[in-house]
Formats: C-alpha cells, structure tokens, sequence
C-alpha cells in the first residue's frame, strides 16, 4: 500500500511495507524487479539505501539535483569566483567535488572553444579552523588541515586556492582570549553552539570579501535543513525560518548558495563511499542542548519514514522567503541569454515592493513585528552596548546575550568589528527610516542622533 | 537560566515566594522556573488567563458559552477557571458544560461520571452528545472495525461535529475548548511534518471557525499542561486523568515526547514554538479552503461532503480506508488545500488500501 507520506496518517509507511517501497529523492518503485529503475539494465547498488539506482544512474541523479540547483538560481555563472566552504564532512565534501567537476568540465569547453567566449569561473576553498576554541588536541587539527589539502591540491586542473581561516581571524588584531572570552560569557549551551554557528558564517564572509570572491557555497543538504526548520520553530525563529533554507541567501555582503538544497545526507554519504572521496571527519563535539535534541529527534522521524525529512523542507519551502533570497542582478552581458532566461526568479507578485528588514547584528535573521516594536519602542539616549541589545531578535537576546543588564557592556566589548558593525549599520538604518516617516512633524532642525 | 529566582533562606533549606515575599514558597513554575507560593500561584494562573481573554477579545458580556468537557484536566480547569473569573471579572457570561460520549468503555464511561460531578460542583448545566446517537457508530465499534491505526482520525472528526451539534441545542454562541500550549505547539509540529501548509497557517488562531455554525476559543492557549496539572492538584480539583485507551498509536506521540524533552531543557520553548507558528508567513493562496456546506448533512465543508460523511459512509461500507489519506471519492473536483508539486506521481492518488502491485 502506498499513499503520500505527507497527508496518510496511517502510519504505514513506517511498518513492514517500508521493506517493499523506498523513497528515495521523488521516486518510488517496487524492488520485485531487481533492476536500476532508471536505466532498466544494471543492477542497483544494494543494501538499505542502494535499492533504486545503479552506481552510474546514482551518480548522475545525484550530480543532476546538483546541476539544476546551480543553473536554474544562476548559482555560479562564467564571471563568479566561488568560495566553497569546506569543512571536511561529507556534504561540503561533495560540494566541492561537484563544483570541482562542473568548473572542470567549462575549463575543457573553454580550451575547445575557438573563440573563448566564456570564462571559467574561479573556484576558492576555505577551512575555518577552531583549534583555538576546540577541546579536540591540535596535532590532530593539523592532520585534518594536512588532509585537506591533499584533497584540494588533487581536485586541480584547474588549480584552487585553499584558505586555511584561524577563526579569531574575525578580530582584528589579537582576538584568541577575546574569542574564548566570548564564548564563556554565554551561559545556554544551545546559545554557545549558535553562537559559534553565526562567527564561522562571519568569518567565511571575511575571507571571502578580502581575497575578491564574489558567492559562497555552502554542502547544506536537505537532512540539515529539515533540522533547521525544526530548530528554528522551536526558538521561536519562525518568521526568520524561510532566509535560511532557500537556495539562494543574498542577505550577506557575499551571497551564499546552497546547490545541495536538495540532496538528502544519506545519499552525499553514500556518493562519498561509491567514489572514495576522501572526508576528513572532524569530532566537533557532541551536538548537545536544543540542537542535538532536535537532530535526534529528526533521526527518528527520518527511520520511520524516509521522505521525512523531505516533507519537512518542502513544507517550510511553502513559506513565504524574502526578498534577498534570490541572486542580486547584474548585468553581465557575458551570460548567454538563454543562461537568464533560466534564472528561476522567485514567484513574488510583480507589484510587490522590496520592504526593508532590520537585521539582528548576531544571527543577521529579519526581525519580525514583536521585536522591531520594541526597537522603535526605545528612547534615544543609549550607550552603543545598550543599542546592541536592542537591536537583537528576541532569541539572541535570550540565549546568547548575557541574563544580567550590567553584563551587557562587557559582552559588547568582547564582540568581533563584523558584528558591531552590523548593529550600527542597522540602528542607524532602522532611525533614519522612522525620521523619514515622521520627518513632516519634526519642528526641530538639530536633532540629536545617538 | 532561571528567571526571577530569587532565594532568601529564612531556616535552613526554605526560601521565600519570590512575588509576594511572604509566604514560603511551595513550588517552582514550569513556565518560568519561579520559586512561588500556593497562592501567589493560583494568582498569576488566573490572571495571566484572565489576560489572555481580555487582550483577545474572547467573549462579550451576556454570551451564552459552552464548554467542552471531557471531565480531563484541561476541561475541569477551564470550568473551574472561567467560571471564577467571570464572576471575579464580571464578564456577563452564560456558562454550560457540553461532553461528548464517544462510546470507549472503560475510559469515556468514567470520564462522563466525572463530568456529571463537575455539573454539582460548579452549578454548571450539563449536556451529552453521544457518538452513537449522532452516528449509530461508538469508537468501540469503530476501532473493532477499522483497527488501531486512524482511529483518531474518525474521532477527532467527530467530534468536532458533535460539539457543534451539542452547541446548537444549547444555542450557545460560542464553545470554548481547554487546549494548551502544549497541544498547540504539538500541533504545530505536526504539521511541519506532515506538510499541511493550509493547517499550519490556521492552527495558532486563538479563535476559530467565526465564519461557520459556532465559533470556538481555546483560552488555554498560552497556559502549559504542568501548571494545569499544578493547579487541578493543588485546589483538589476533581478530574480523569487516564489517557485515551486507543491513543499510544498516535503520530501526535512522537511530537509530544519531543516537547516533553524539549521542556526540560528550555521550558519557555513550548511558547516560542507557538509564536514561530503565529510568525510564518504563509500566502494567501494556499491558505483557505473554498468553503460551502456538505450535500449528505448540511454541515459546513470544504469539500461536496464534509469529513464526517465520507467516513461514515466508509463504516457503514465496510470500507476502513474510505476518507483516509487522500481520497478520489465524491470529493475529486474541489481543491485540495496542499498541493504537491513535486513527489509521488501517479501513487499519490490512489487510495490508501486500494493499490495492488
């Protein structure tokens, strides 16, 4: 018996029909034919998860989710240069390898072409590195940096250059004890994690302005995404939610891509196994708190029913996504015509204006109407710590930023110039839109501006 | 991540309500952790509803209100309550107990009986509305015939009928349920995983259905289940406390063990749940079912037949599936409110049952 995942509440895709039909991505087949669903010939790879495909169509299903991420959201286009982030697990592991393949195969077409139209574009790799901050021995750290190089090193023609990123290199000047600092100033463990979640994101936008990449690409996999969108519902980010989980974030001075949107973890780890591509697992500590609850938790939901995970994140892709969720224009004349027409432009309705969101300087997530009340709510006269706090959505505000008001200041000196900046940018931005509305009322000239 | 807490021992080991100050303090809060006294307790429970009520508009003076009573603890509390807080507050209220029968022997029967007490208790008039009267089908009968698996389907269904029917012949203007915080954030969930858009967008309204028969407010909706718990045990209050015999199967199970969890290590996590679900941003669109009456009963529908139709006449068929999963039965030209767009092909619109390989 078989009936969609999402809507049966039956609960009988979990018992023993789950032996005869597997989900895998969007299709469903009966295994009495012990053949590759796809090419009808060869036999598939076998096990639990190798039901479906041949080791050939796998490969080239999995590649073309790939590939139809990229080229439908002008992901990676002939001009780009794209920083992989790469932090050795299996998801950015493929990522890399696909955009390795993808970039390879437009250096061959440019090679052959007579008249060189298209450029190839530039890949970049970067590896934030957290001995600093890790409970894990650092000679072990270095081996994983030692490996990783090798693997970048292998994936060239064309060459790419491996960014090694010290994490308190979002200090200016000497930022270890101000990164520990930091850190041990944040009580919530599941605040501490997300902390550290939102640094890397920063740092990865450090490195990729100042070494003149213009995209970042993340392995971010439907499996992790599905965590999210729990997650983020469970701390109250549910109007923030749909920035994170689209395949395109421009929010950030370099926008992030996520072309494994759509690849669920299981697959990327079996393509690793199939094609011996090498992943330098890195214990970052058990994932503890909220966090490791809800991974768990989606863990067991995903064994019980294995389009889970893909119910998930194709209810929270029914939400509405913001403006910034799709790539900036540019008028590059040197993309084909035909490369722009298949641009996937988000649905929003043409007469939809681009509102403006407030940004929280931490998690950089729009701030919904409860928190942007509070912040208009406020007086005028603040010290810059006491604008920082306000200016943060209610769950940095909660779990990250200290309990104690008179703490504040002490954890605003802690924090790194990207963050800081992010706040004054945003008071500032969010004072002078209020200005705007009321200016016909303001009878002074000489207003004071904090 | 204690808020408010504070602790001044007067002899070794005891502290003071940290609201009052005054007496000593006799339990920790499940929604904030605060160290309070009994009565300081009853105080902000009461009024922390009483505000919910007021800033939500929830009833006009002179309403006549029934509430739904299972004789669980959400509902004698929500009796309880809301009758103490309309005469405290005045609200000009009507109040009634309205209980379903839905035919579970050795769980509902008791729990009708509790009710029964509630009605001397409270001075509140009492109406039953039973499955088989309105039906010809109790849930005994029901589970003998369909199994264990949707059972909470048929019920849940129905029930939302009957309490509507039970409204009309009390000719109240509203019905107000004892749903909590707890259950809304459950709800919440489960629909992220299930994919149900068009639910999702509606399931944190604190009132519902104003545009059908009877409008119902859940109250409760910010109020945790422990502190009902708390409270029902503290005033000695007279409820049911087993769970439903047919329910371990429920999907809901896995939801609400995760919150169980999740309460223990962010207590206030179940409320923002809530507000994550009053924040997302759903279009229009795919929001509302296009709305019209059922052509068996006259009840309000989506579709030609309303739920409660489709799965009856699955009963009285002999035909379990009838109505569970999607269906192509009379209802196959109006609109379904989620629409895949990708997933299964040419399965997804079979029936549940109904496939052969």
């Amino acid at each position: 018996m078989a009936c969609n995942p999402s809507n049966c509440q039956s609960n009988c895709y979990g018992n023993k029909e789950k032996a005869e039909i597997v989900v895998v991505g969007e299709e469903y087949v009966s295994t009495n034919q012990n053949l590759c669903i796809k090419c009808k010939t060869n036999e598939p790879i076998g096990g639990d998860e190798g039901r479906m495909f041949c080791v050939e169509c796998f490969r080239s299903n999995l590649y073309g989710k790939f590939r139809l991420a990229v080229t439908s959201h002008a992901m990676i286009t002939p001009t780009d240069n794209v920083l992989v982030a790469f932090s050795g697990g299996p998801s950015s592991r493929v990522a890399l390898q696909f955009v390795h393949e993808l970039q390879h195969k437009s250096l061959k077409n440019f090679d052959a072409s007579r008249d060189r139209s298209l450029p190839v574009f530039g890949v970049g790799v970067a590896f934030i590195d957290e001995t600093t901050i890790s409970p894990l021995p650092s000679h072990d750290i270095d081996r994983a940096i030692q490996d990783i190089r090798l693997i970048v090193s292998n994936l060239a023609p064309p060459i790419k250059q491996l960014h090694v990123v010290p994490i308190e290199n979002i200090y200016s000047g000497d930022g270890m004890n101000r990164l520990k600092n930091l850190l041990d100033a944040v009580s919530d463990t599941t605040g501490k994690e997300d902390l550290l979640l939102h640094l890397r994101m920063s740092s990865l936008q450090k490195v990729a302005s100042e070494s003149g990449y213009n995209k970042i690409v993340l392995g971010l996999c439907t499996s992790r995404i599905a965590c999210h969108v729990i997650s983020a519902t469970v701390k109250g980010q549910g109007y923030s939610l749909p920035a994170d989980i689209q395949y395109v974030d421009s929010r950030w001075e370099i926008p992030v891509v996520l072309p494994l949107r759509d690849c669920l973890v299981q697959e990327l780890n079996m393509l690793c196994h199939l094609d011996g591509l090498k992943t330098v697992e890195l214990l970052k500590g058990p994932c503890s708190g909220i966090n490791g609850l809800v991974s768990s938790f989606v863990r067991v939901l995903q064994e019980e029913n294995p389009s889970r995970e893909c119910t998930i994140v194709r209810t929270a892709g029914k939400l509405t996504p913001f403006h910034f969720n799709r790539i900036p224009e540019s008028d590059d004349s040197v993309i084909p015509l035909a490369t722009r027409r298949r641009q996937k432009r988000y649905n929003l309705k043409p007469n939809e204006s681009i509102s403006s969101e407030t940004f929280c300087p931490i998690c950089n997530s729009p701030l919904n109407k409860s928190d942007m009340l509070r912040l208009s709510n406020l007086g005028s006269c603040r010290t810059s710590s006491d604008s920082f706090g306000a200016a943060c959505c209610s769950s940095c505000r909660f779990q990250i930023l200290p309990k104690d008001p008179s703490s504040i200041d002490h954890f605003y000196s802690l924090l790194p110039q990207p963050l800081v900046a992010r706040a004054k940018h945003s008071s500032y931005d969010n004072l002078s839109l209020l200005r705007e509305q009321i200016q016909d009322c303001l009878l002074s000239d000489n207003e004071d501006e904090s | 991540m204690e808020k408010g807490e504070e602790e001044k021992p007067t002899k070794a080991g005891s502290r003071l309500c940290c609201i009052c100050n005054q007496r000593r303090a006799a339990l920790k809060r499940p929604k904030t952790l605060q160290q309070i006294c009994r009565e300081c307790f009853y105080e902000v429970f009461e009024e922390e509803i009483h505000q919910v009520i007021v800033e939500n508009q929830l009833f006009k003076p002179g309403e006549r209100v029934a509430i739904g009573a299972s004789g669980g603890k959400d509902s004698t509390v929500l009796a309880y309550v809301l009758s103490e807080l309309n005469r405290r507050h005045n609200y000009g209220l009507d109040l009634f107990l309205l209980s379903v029968d839905e035919g579970i022997t050795g769980y509902r029967d008791d729990s009708l009986e509790t009710v029964k007490r509630n009605e001397i208790q409270y001075g509140l008039p009492l109406k039953i509305v039973s499955y088989k009267d309105l039906y010809g089908w109790t849930m005994d009968e029901i589970v003998k015939m369909i199994g264990l698996k949707n059972n909470c389907t048929f019920c849940g269904v129905f029930r939302r009928q009957a309490l509507d029917r039970g409204a009309a012949l009390l000719k109240v203007d509203k019905v107000a349920t004892g749903h909590n915080a707890d259950d809304i954030a459950e709800t919440v969930l489960l629909n992220i995983l299930r994919g149900d858009i068009a639910r999702l967008s509606r399931c944190t309204s604190i009132v519902t259905g104003e545009d059908g028969p009877i409008p119902r407010c859940k109250p409760f909706k910010y109020t945790y289940e422990k502190e009902i718990v708390m409270y029902a045990y503290f005033k000695r209050l007279d409820y049911f406390s087993t769970e439903c015999i047919y329910s371990p199967n429920a999907y809901r199970g896995f939801a609400r063990e995760f919150i169980k969890d999740l309460e223990r290590i962010r207590p206030r996590a179940i409320l923002d749940i809530i507000q994550s679900g009053e924040d997302f941003r759903i279009s229009t669109f795919t929001k509302m079912p296009e709305q019209g009456t059922c052509e068996r009963c006259g009840y309000i529908s989506s579709q030609k037949w309303c739920k409660a139709c489709v799965l009856l006449e699955g009963l009285n068929r002999g035909l379990p599936k009838l109505g569970i999963g999607r269906s192509r039965g009379p209802n196959n030209d109006r609109k379904n409110g989620t629409k895949e767009t990708n997933g299964a092909k040419s399965i997804e619109s079979k029936q549940c049952g109904t496939l052969d390989f």
